[in-house]
């Protein structure tokens, strides 16, 4: 009788190796790959503005923190969700996130849409003691933010890396990315102008935290919760559309 | 250690250790502005160790020649004790995470001890520090007798050892100081990362090296799969791990995929994390230590080999049944949930063929707490491959998905199965590398079992019932046609469930503790010179060969 194939293969150590890493690689060639290629991947969004330097940063603390653990910003294509969170979150809405924070797990709710829901005022209390607000809530306090001095002398340095990934900041955007993320945070200050310039009329310029005299990790992580789901308008013209 | 390393191995260690702190230094100084900068002392701190331990042995006499004729082990013993202390650092932490959803306030007002950056130093200390060095500990036993080959240097093992553990307290200092990726299981940054791939390298060499210089014409089925754990996971941890750092003095870089190409290169990550680390690694040590203490042999010979080579395809097809429903386009989260469910055959014909292994043993298994722990470790293993195939279904997936079921699915397996057969192979293991009869307290394992079991069992059976009533809650409608739950109802019904698992973790950790003692009681046995020959440590084939040195 001839020699059961796999006798052969199991005798060649080289040719093993190179066995697994064919047979593994071919499911991940054919569902990665496409998704570049495929336009219809993601949707067009010509409305679509970046993160300010101050909700990158937010961004950032958010990511430290680990708030992705609990929350996710990914609203499924389900109906109970549509109506407990809004419209169903779109491709287009996350292309410019290194990395997605889509999230896998909700002991709290989903934030997709939490952008303006609340006022600044809320999300500080809340930050600083969610049982102030939530008596019920399990989410752990984070007083340290409003202690913490905002680190954004180096922002340009993130935005410069962002670029290198493929988000279409610009030199200017680059060059003013620490006053940008001073002005967003003090309306009155002369930087606040040049942030409307740079990121259009419709940017939130407010005093996040509370507290003008200082720029706090506080103030950049509520500038990041309250543009969640506004940076396109795209989802719900999608869901218009569609109604 | 150092004594049993040659001058020259001893000299290259120097070297190695030289450069390793130069790098620390460098970092150190590039990143003082930043918590790399800290990562930098630790890195320096952790070689200095090192070269003073070598140094201090440095004139011990070489070891004779005639250590080529056994197997080369001292690796596999530091790296038993090393993966006792991370199970219990790593339970540790998972308790206290557990703990924390139950009664929030648990904790100290300081960011190192919130949830979000405690979270991953449990993930990755029992998957990486547990999981991680029982795999490593236990290949280079298996990978030698397996192959009547002993290792091919005494040096690599030991880079590969500590290597990865500097890692490990890389990825654990770091998220205590924020430093995350945020993907994941893939949470280290940039640097540890590069230094995990260089550490990896080294690894496979070992193992090419070793099976090269094999006395044994054919591979042995635990070595495909310890050679598919580390092919797979250097390919996964390399491409998921892409990224550009903001400078060479900051931690934080930013990944070089977004959005949706994001997700779906994270989740083909982080599912074939599952499929590769935690599945494949221990399904070699499976089919070494299972049939070695059942003393029968594997079952069937091509079930193995459907079931390897249909892990190896398939898993990689199955991420996207993480990202149903989203905005990941359908036809990929179709692929995803078919291959899921035609997972299921190569995955129940290992569990099938361990247990039918067993079939002429099972005698055995009910006097044998270790060989119970094994048996146990393959029904959990058929139990949650069924239940992730079912939860994989786009209908199952829109009520279990953001739920706790996915928690208490990952630790019917993470503690079912993976923790199971790794204390199952170390109460093997460990009288035989400190040349004993027995463990130490053969009864301590029987307490560890039930208290594992009993543990395992709380912990699931709470996560189903938390995770099913909060998919339900959330998607349940009153007569009126509005949703009948806000969602702070549905987090208040959990309260009873988050301290049912708190209790559960805990059975788990004490049977971790109390296995820590057993090992360290039979080390000790050992190191006072109660000396018994373990009849047991031969070459699987041909038992009457003597160890054939490496030429």
């Amino acid at each position: 009788m001839k020699e059961f194939f796999h006798r052969k293969i199991e005798r060649n150590a080289i040719g093993f190796v190179l066995a697994i890493v064919g047979v593994a690689s071919i499911g991940g060639i054919v569902e990665i790959a496409p998704l570049f290629t495929i336009s219809e991947t993601v949707e067009e969004a010509p409305d679509m503005r970046l993160y300010t330097p101050l909700e990158l940063a937010g961004r950032n603390i958010y990511i430290r923190e680990g708030c992705y653990a609990c929350h996710s910003q990914m609203i499924r294509t389900l109906r109970d969700e549509v109506e407990r969170y809004g419209p169903f979150s779109l491709a287009v809405e996350s292309q410019y996130d290194h990395p997605m924070l889509w999230g896998s797990k909700r002991t709290g709710p989903d934030l997709a849409r939490l952008g303006e829901k609340y006022s600044d005022a809320w999300h500080v209390a809340h930050l600083i003691n969610p049982r102030d607000v939530v008596p019920e809530s399990v989410m752990p306090k984070y007083g340290w933010l409003m202690r913490n001095e905002l680190k954004y002398d180096d922002l340009g340095l993130h935005l410069a890396a962002q670029r290198k990934v493929g988000v279409p900041y610009t030199d200017e955007m680059i060059a003013n990315a620490q006053w940008d993320a001073y002005g967003q945070a003090n309306p009155d200050s002369n930087q606040a102008q040049g942030v409307a310039e740079r990121y259009g009329e419709a940017t939130t310029i407010r005093v996040f935290d509370g507290d003008p005299a200082r720029i706090t990790e506080m103030d950049a992580l509520v500038a990041y919760l309250q543009i969640l789901g506004r940076l396109t308008d795209a989802a719900h013209q999608s869901a218009a559309v569609e109604e | 250690m150092v004594s049993g390393l040659t001058v020259s191995e001893r000299q290259l260690s120097l070297a190695v250790l030289t450069m390793l702190a130069l790098c620390g230094l460098a970092m150190a100084a590039a990143g003082r502005a930043d918590a790399l900068g800290v990562h930098g002392f630790i890195v320096l701190a952790f070689s200095l160790g090192l070269i003073f331990l070598v140094i201090s042995r440095y004139n011990d006499p070489e070891p004779p020649e005639e250590r080529l004729a056994h197997y080369y082990d001292d690796p596999t013993r530091v790296g038993i004790v090393l993966t006792m202390i991370w199970a219990v650092v790593g339970m540790f932490f998972g308790v206290w995470v557990a703990a924390l959803l139950a009664w929030p306030d648990l904790t100290f007002d300081a960011g190192w001890a919130s949830f979000g950056r405690l979270r991953p130093v449990h993930t990755s200390g029992v998957i990486f520090g547990f999981g991680g060095n029982a795999l490593i500990a236990t290949s280079f036993h298996v990978l030698q007798r397996t192959s009547r080959a002993r290792l091919p240097d005494q040096f690599s093992p030991w880079f590969v050892l500590i290597g990865y553990n500097l890692f490990c307290v890389l990825a654990a200092s770091g998220y205590l100081m924020g430093l995350t990726q945020s993907k994941e299981y893939a949470e280290p940054e940039w640097y540890a990362d590069i230094w995990l791939v260089i550490v990896w390298v080294v690894y496979f060499l070992i193992y090419i090296r070793t099976l090269q210089r094999r006395k044994e014409p054919h591979i042995y089925v635990a070595n495909w799969y310890y050679m598919a754990f580390i092919l797979v996971v250097a390919v996964l941890h390399i491409v998921n791990n892409l990224a550009v750092p903001v400078s060479f003095g900051h931690a934080k870089s930013y990944s070089l995929f977004s959005g949706v190409q994001d997700a779906m290169t994270q989740w083909w990550y982080g599912h074939n994390a599952v499929a590769f680390f935690l599945t494949s690694g221990f399904l070699g040590m499976m089919y070494y230590y299972l049939p070695k203490r059942a003393e029968r042999p594997i079952f069937s010979y091509r079930l193995s080999i459907i079931s390897f080579w249909g892990i190896t395809f398939m898993y990689m097809w199955a991420g996207s049944h993480h990202l149903h429903y989203t905005a990941l386009p359908q036809w990929v989260q179709t692929l995803g949930m078919t291959f899921s469910l035609v997972l299921l055959v190569p995955s129940w014909a290992s569990a099938g063929n361990a247990l039918a292994t067993l079939n002429g043993a099972w005698d055995k298994v009910r006097t044998d707490a270790t060989l119970r722990f094994m048996m146990v470790a393959a029904v959990f293993y058929g139990l949650s491959t069924f239940e992730g195939s079912f939860m994989a279904i786009r209908a199952v997936n829109s009520l279990s998905h953001y739920t706790d079921w996915t928690v208490g699915h990952v630790h019917a397996g993470a503690l079912g199965w993976v923790a199971m057969i790794t204390f199952g192979s170390l109460y093997a293991l460990v009288p035989w590398m400190w040349k004993q009869q027995r463990m130490y307290s053969p009864k301590l394992v029987e307490v560890h079992f039930w208290l594992a079991l009993t543990g395992t069992i709380i912990y699931v059976f709470a996560m189903w019932n938390s995770g099913i009533i909060q998919g339900l809650m959330w998607r349940t409608y009153n007569d009126s046609g509005t949703l009948a739950y806000s969602f702070i109802d549905s987090l208040v019904a959990m309260h009873p469930y988050y301290i049912a698992r708190t209790v559960g973790g805990l059975f788990f950790l004490a049977g971790a503790i109390v296995a820590s003692w057993n090992v360290w009681m039979t080390i000790r046995m050992a190191r006072t010179g109660q000396h018994q020959e373990g009849g047991a440590d031969v070459p699987l084939y041909g038992r009457a060969d003597a160890v054939q040195a490496g030429e």
